[in-house]
């Protein structure tokens, strides 16, 4: 195993590449099950794009920590250090949306935070356009008709449990982020909803999504130990 | 002077969407840039469903990268036919209500990951032979889709023949998946060039109008010359005893086709035409709540925006 690279952001701590590695590459798995089932021609495209560049970015960031393979398919889900939020299943294009606004906000400071580290200070530039995307679809599905505006409270309201975790590690993202994702939610006349937080997935206590997740990604990989594919 | 369609055509010059055409062009051009477009969208499927069981993930980014490319190809060539004066809608609700037809390769299931490189190098290697030609077709958008999308299947060609190499020279098992999928999708492949000349009924004025520049029998020769090769640098067998050199003819013979088994496939009975039609109108329907709240958002920014210019 490579030590991961030193250096500090401006909040003082490295990038946590383990944890951050993982939290793309779960995310990228789940924008990629959207593959077919997008509702428009043009999301197919968006969505596979944001997946591709989430899994550029977690094998980049895996690497450092050893074989990305080893890491991506030998792991239990006890082993992953992603958050809780990455690993909620798709649900509707709402929730969808939601995960990824309430996600790339967090993301954006991160790697904005930390100008020393190569994935992080490629990786703004994606993220950046990643959180317009879901900025526009909250505000298309939060103004546009009321059932969309009603599964997007819906999907507020089942997310926002696994907002308060991003923060754990560095306390000081959460006010930028407060500023744009309340923002936008009130642009979109979206309330941001009250709610209970749940943590443990950077402690690797997972929901047992994450599990369903890992056991389709490394069938075919653990079903042929050793081969090269 | 006005140039008429007939003059265009002769002079093998591009027809472009605001020239006169007779109707009988635009039709046959229509049903066939609807064609392809709906196969590529529905192409996606059988691919796609192993995006999230690719093996490496490098794997998993080159898949990805190309059941994306087959939704872009979807895109051009609806777009290529938008320019004839259909709507994308239209030509979805044509798909949807089975009044369109898309290539009956896609109804064939994938049971193991080596179809994923099956498909690539012999069904993505088809459809190179089929549209390299029709870069050159008489009408002026359709031709230039086609340059993008061929220069795109030509990756795809290649990434799936690598696919195959590596499990071809892998495990005794991946071996066997690489074997059995290049088993399956042989025959298939051939088919995707349609009916034999002698059958095939829209060929002839194609051909006059320069919308088709070869017979499917020429192409489908074409395709069988270049197969063959590779199979033999992939160490893999292709499942046709008559597959053989003939040096009188200066190319390779093949075997009889089911054509009995084509027609059942294009009729709807093939092994998965329930299953991708199902697919796809279910992540139409489930989408149209989203597809409306889009509308309904741009139609009040485009009111406000009209108040405020006011
Ligand atoms: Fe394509
Ligand atoms: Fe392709």
């Amino acid at each position: 195993m490579t030590e991961p690279v030193e250096g500090t952001g401006k909040h003082g701590n490295p990038l946590n590449s383990l944890a951050i590695g993982d939290d793309c590459l779960v995310l990228s798995h789940r924008l990629a099950e959207w593959i077919t089932w997008a509702p428009t021609l043009e999301e197919e495209v968006a969505l596979a794009n944001l997946s591709l560049d989430l899994l550029g970015q977690a094998r980049a960031l895996l690497s450092r920590h050893g074989d990305e393979d080893e890491l991506a398919y030998l792991r239990d889900p006890g082993e992953f250090r992603n958050c809780l939020l990455v690993e909620q299943p798709n649900g509707d294009f709402a929730h969808t949306v939601v995960r990824h606004l309430l996600y790339t906000a967090f993301l954006f400071e991160l790697y904005g935070g930390h100008p020393e580290d190569e994935v992080a200070a490629k990786g703004v530039k994606e993220i950046a356009y990643h959180r317009d995307y879901a900025r526009v679809w909250t505000l298309r599905l939060g103004l546009g008709t009321e059932e969309s505006h009603r599964r997007m409270t819906a999907a507020l309201a089942d997310l926002w449990p696994y907002t308060g975790e991003l923060f754990e590690d560095d306390p000081g993202l959460r006010a930028p982020w407060d500023a744009f994702v309340g923002g936008t939610l009130r642009e979109a006349s979206l309330a941001v909803p009250e709610t209970g937080q749940r943590t443990g997935g950077r402690r690797g206590e997972h929901t047992e999504h994450l599990a369903a997740l890992l056991a389709e990604m490394q069938s075919l990989h653990r079903e042929h130990p050793g081969a090269r594919w | 002077m006005v140039t008429t369609f007939e003059e265009l055509i002769a002079r093998d010059e591009r027809i472009e969407p605001r020239d006169e055409m007779p109707e009988g062009y635009r039709k046959t051009l229509i049903r066939q840039i609807a064609q392809h477009a709906h196969s590529e969208i529905i192409g996606m499927q059988p691919e796609g469903s192993w995006i999230t069981r690719a093996p490496s993930l490098k794997r998993k980014a080159i898949l990805l990268a190309k059941v994306q490319d087959e939704a872009g190809h979807g895109l051009y060539l609806y777009g290529a036919a938008e320019t004839l004066g259909v709507s994308r809608e239209e030509l979805l609700d044509a798909l949807h209500e089975g009044r369109q037809r898309y290539s009956s390769i896609f109804n064939y299931p994938t049971p193991t990951w080596a179809d994923v490189g099956a498909i690539g190098w012999l069904v993505d290697g088809a459809a190179i032979v089929n549209q390299v030609p029709l870069c050159r077709c008489s009408y002026g958008p359709y031709a230039r889709a086609m340059v993008r999308i061929c220069k795109e299947e030509s990756f795809h060609q290649r990434q799936g023949f690598e696919l195959l190499y590596t499990l071809a020279h892998g495990t005794p098992e991946q071996r066997r998946m690489a074997q059995e999928a290049v088993d399956r999708w042989y025959w298939p492949s051939l088919m995707m060039f349609g009916p034999p000349d002698a059958e095939s009924t829209h060929s002839a004025r194609s051909m006059a109008w320069k919308i088709k520049r070869h017979s499917n029998d020429e192409l489908r020769q074409r395709f069988v010359d270049m197969i063959v090769p590779q199979a033999e640098v992939l160490g893999l067998t292709l499942p046709d005893p008559d597959l053989r050199w003939n040096p009188e003819r200066g190319h390779y013979d093949y075997g009889p086709i089911d054509w009995e088994e084509f027609k059942r496939v294009l009729a709807g009975d093939g092994p998965c035409n329930a299953e991708r039609m199902a697919h796809r109108r279910k992540a139409h329907e489930d989408g149209a709540w989203v597809r409306e709240a889009a509308e309904a958002y741009a139609s009040k920014a485009a009111g406000k925006g009209g108040r405020a210019a006011a």
